[in-house]
């Protein structure tokens, strides 16, 4: 399973995973699931758009899944979860939109929303890199005041953190996250990385910066025994994905909940 | 009303069943819809037409009929959500998520067996987008039945589950167990979501679902009034994408229509733009 | 009555100018103007709903307002101030991973950008904190597994960690017991006669900030006035205040608020302060 072919897919997949780990450890910190999993859809309506026009796919999805993070950010104060909703079922429907007006072939749909990470190419392996390298250098610029926001952004707003700023940084850096992982391992994927390692780490883990690595580590578990588990079976990753990332939350779970009871007599 | 209307909308053999279906999945998932708002359950409620696609997969895979996976898929789904989180309302969005990420990686495995056991295509984009045009009349009865079996069970269970979704512990206290609730509630979800994707498709499920219930909550302070506004927002928001869906081949030049989902969602988000504004001046009224 | 002057020899630290505030198109707080000077501690007392709440996040600039303006150390209300906040309610999610002493020190530096180490200093600062407060056996627990009162008081010692010059209390003393709201009152009145800090806190059980508070001010149907604590801890001031007939006791040499009909010694049915 080392083949020259597959030398990509491991790479990407090693890249998306330490990313979406790191990123996805605030987006549950900061209740922002819903956000995390429309943003690539949103995305998604971008690589339709572009087709039609005949633009870069990757052009649409970085415009669309900026946008739709700003759209959310600004409007999505209070009742973030509906307005998260609303963004989600515009940007399906300018998708179908634009798919219908394109007259868009089918798989090319079924390769955004599960991934292709067989046909990663050594340029998208690059890009990934740089994503990662540029997400790794902006969190550990707003560490600090992203946690603390995250714990209470009434009292950290009060400290003079920039709260709304922040939120808007953050959202785009899942948008970002999102842009570039979607093409390489698709819209499903991404999410289940960014939300079941980083809730198992936190589960674990006591400090936020242990937390933080033991999410992308979780993460990255995850991935590599996806892509060793597709390749030998044949089956989509995509599935694998998702099983592991539930497998390691549900235990996480577990585990944590057997510690606390042991922990009080 | 010749501009209004454009020839043949009446007579043609599909409209009739898409009006009829489309209204009734309209007004279950906006009452259903104002219940979610309430219990800020919007994200599950996508959630599980992600669910139901899987089941949609596997009934496909093993021949049963697509509602019947639907509904099966809404339900174990929802459960399992509800079980995970129920405990601590703040951690029901990392329970969705979790779920859907595994019902997600569940449902490219079970195309990936349909596709490779059959030769169809289309599977995916029908499930997705979904065309009310495309739905067969005798679909018609069974979806009104289960439409409405899910409204009564809502309206009958309306006052604990309103109680449970404001304060588990308070419901806890006066004797509602909020765990059931929260499970009798995700069964109805489930219901109206199966039946939303089933005639509808995924996208049109969640704005049918989340926009005019809170459209109309946003106009209404009471739950009965939100619910009969959400109901008529969410009828008309369907019948006129239904027109606009079918009229749009006449009005494009390439003779393309616009697809419904894309039609309903745009009525909706006039709706809530709309409701939004008329708040926001009555509110600033005093 | 008394928003004005200030104790004698004191300098100000906040002034309230005018301020009005609005939400939801009703006008909450109007014409809401009074001084605190250094060092001084003020109690913020009035009805559920009276705006207790609001006019302290006007005053952190956390609630924008529709006229008026709020100087906070000479500069005009801004987030960020050398202002200690702690809000009435806060919720930690159950699993977050953050510790006691890692929330204390994001006091400190909470709003600095950038992966450096966490300096000594901090450390220390929040050791003596959590000590003062008695809190240490809590440092290294998470946050989130807390119990109601241990949390509030862990707000405390965050909103102390920075060594602000203005504390904004919002029921800080509401999920403690008696022993802890006496031992809180004396950190609070430590804090600011050695550091010159100024304390406004809001309660509604004020018999056991009597004999530390210097001044009262009180918000009532939109507006605020002011007193000393002996003007205002009457029962013909708070009884107006509360609507409700109200009586202050002397007891063992505390002063105690009770609620009941003058003359009446059986109907003390319930006891405010606890
Ligand atoms: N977002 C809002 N929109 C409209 N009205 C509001 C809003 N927030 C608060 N209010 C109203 O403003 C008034 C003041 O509220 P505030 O929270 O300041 O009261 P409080 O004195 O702190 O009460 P409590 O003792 O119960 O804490 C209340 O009548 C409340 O209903
Ligand atoms: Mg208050």
């Amino acid at each position: 399973m080392f083949e020259p072919f597959m030398v990509n897919a491991w790479l990407a997949g090693t890249l998306v995973a330490v990313v979406s780990g790191a990123v996805g450890l605030f987006v549950v910190e900061r209740h922002r699931a819903f956000a995390a999993h429309a943003i690539p859809n949103g995305a998604f309506a971008g690589a339709a758009g572009a087709t039609l026009v005949g633009a870069s796919p990757l052009l649409g999805l970085v415009v669309f899944a900026v946008a739709s993070a700003l759209g959310v950010a600004a409007l999505g104060r209070r009742r973030n979860d509906v307005v998260t909703a609303l963004a989600l079922v515009t940007m399906l429907a300018l998708g179908a939109a634009l798919l219908a007006a394109s007259g868009a072939y089918e798989p090319a749909i079924d390769a955004l929303l599960f991934g292709q990470v067989l046909g990663v190419s050594r340029g998208e392996v690059v890009a990934l890199a740089l994503l990662v390298v540029g997400a790794g250098a902006v969190l550990a610029l707003v560490f600090r005041p992203l946690l603390y926001s995250s714990l209470s952004e009434e009292v950290a707003a009060a400290r003079g953190v920039a709260v709304r700023a922040l939120d808007a940084t953050f959202l785009v850096l899942v948008a970002m996250t999102a842009a570039l992982a979607v093409p390489v391992v698709g819209t499903l994927l991404t999410f289940a990385l960014t939300v079941g390692p980083p809730a198992a780490a936190r589960a674990l883990a006591r400090g936020a910066g242990r937390a933080l690595a033991l999410a992308a580590a979780l993460s990255l578990a995850c991935v590599w025994a996806a892509i060793a588990s597709a390749y030998l079976s044949g089956w989509p990753i995509g599935f694998f994905v998702g099983a592991y990332a539930a497998v390691e939350y549900v235990v996480a779970r577990a585990a944590s909940a057997w510690r606390e009871g042991r922990a009080r007599p | 009303m010749h501009w209004l209307v454009e020839p043949g909308f009446w007579s043609n053999p599909v409209v009739g069943p898409a009006l009829v279906l489309g209204a009734v999945v309209a007004a279950v998932s906006a009452a259903v819809g104002v219940v979610v708002v309430v219990r800020g359950q919007s994200f599950a409620g996508h959630a599980l037409t992600d669910v139901a696609m899987a089941g949609g997969a596997g009934a496909s895979l093993v021949g049963a009929s697509p509602l019947l996976g639907f509904l099966l898929a809404g339900i174990v789904g929802g459960g399992s959500i509800e079980a995970a989180g129920a405990e601590r309302v703040r951690d029901r969005d990392v329970a969705t998520g979790v779920v859907l990420g595994a019902a997600a990686g569940l449902t490219a495995l079970l195309l990936y067996f349909v596709s490779s056991s059959t030769s169809a295509t289309g599977s995916t984009q029908s499930v997705l987008f979904g065309s009310v045009f495309t739905v067969s009349r005798s679909v018609v009865p069974l979806g009104v039945a289960v439409a409405a079996a899910t409204l009564v069970t809502l309206f009958s269970v309306r006052r604990p589950l309103l109680l449970s979704s404001l304060s588990p512990e308070l419901a806890a206290a006066r004797g509602v167990r909020p765990r059931v609730m929260g499970l009798v509630f995700v069964v109805v979800l489930a219901a109206s979501v199966a039946l939303s994707a089933l005639v509808i498709g995924a996208i049109l499920s969640t704005a049918l679902l989340v926009g005019p219930a809170s459209a109309a909550l946003r106009v209404s302070r009471g739950l009965v009034g939100a619910t009969v506004g959400a109901i008529v927002a969410g009828v008309a928001s369907v019948e006129l994408g239904i027109l606009a869906s079918y009229d749009s081949f006449y009005w494009s030049a390439a003779h393309r229509s616009v697809p419904v989902s894309a039609c309903v969602v745009g009525v909706v988000l006039v709706e809530v733009a709309a409701a939004t504004v008329w708040s926001r001046w009555r509110r600033g009224r005093g | 009555m008394g928003c004005e002057p200030l104790p004698e020899g004191r300098r100000e630290l906040v002034h309230v100018h005018d301020v009005e505030v609005t939400l939801g198109g009703r006008t909450v707080l109007r014409d809401v103007d009074f001084r605190i000077a250094e060092g001084e501690f003020v109690g913020l007392i009035g009805t559920n709903g009276s705006g207790k709440t609001t006019l302290l996040r006007a005053i952190l600039g956390l609630q924008p307002t529709s006229g008026g303006e709020v100087v906070v150390a000479g500069r005009e209300g801004r987030r960020g101030g050398p202002v200690g906040y702690v809000p009435q309610r806060v919720t930690f999610d159950h699993d977050v991973p953050v510790r006691v002493a890692d929330f204390v020190a994001l006091g400190v530096d909470g709003t600095r950008l950038g992966l450096a180490r966490r300096g000594r200093g901090v450390r220390e600062r929040v050791d003596e904190v959590l000590a003062s407060l008695e809190l240490g056996a809590l440092a290294g627990r998470r946050i989130g597994a807390l119990s109601g009162g241990e949390q509030q008081r862990v707000l405390m010692a965050h909103a102390l960690a920075s060594r602000p010059r203005l504390l904004l209390l919002d029921e800080p003393l509401a999920n403690l017991d008696l022993p802890r709201v006496h031992e809180t009152i004396a950190v609070l009145d430590r804090v600011r006669r050695s550091e010159g800090v100024a304390v406004l806190l809001s309660a509604h059980e004020i018999g056991p900030l009597v004999p530390v508070m210097d001044r009262v001010v009180y918000v009532a149907q939109g507006r605020v006035a002011c007193g000393t604590t002996g003007e205002v801890v009457r029962p013909e001031v708070l009884s107006a205040l509360y609507g409700h007939h109200v009586d202050v006791l002397n007891v063992h040499g505390r002063v105690v608020v009770v609620e009941g009909e003058p003359g009446d010694p059986g109907a003390h049915p319930e006891v405010v302060v606890r």
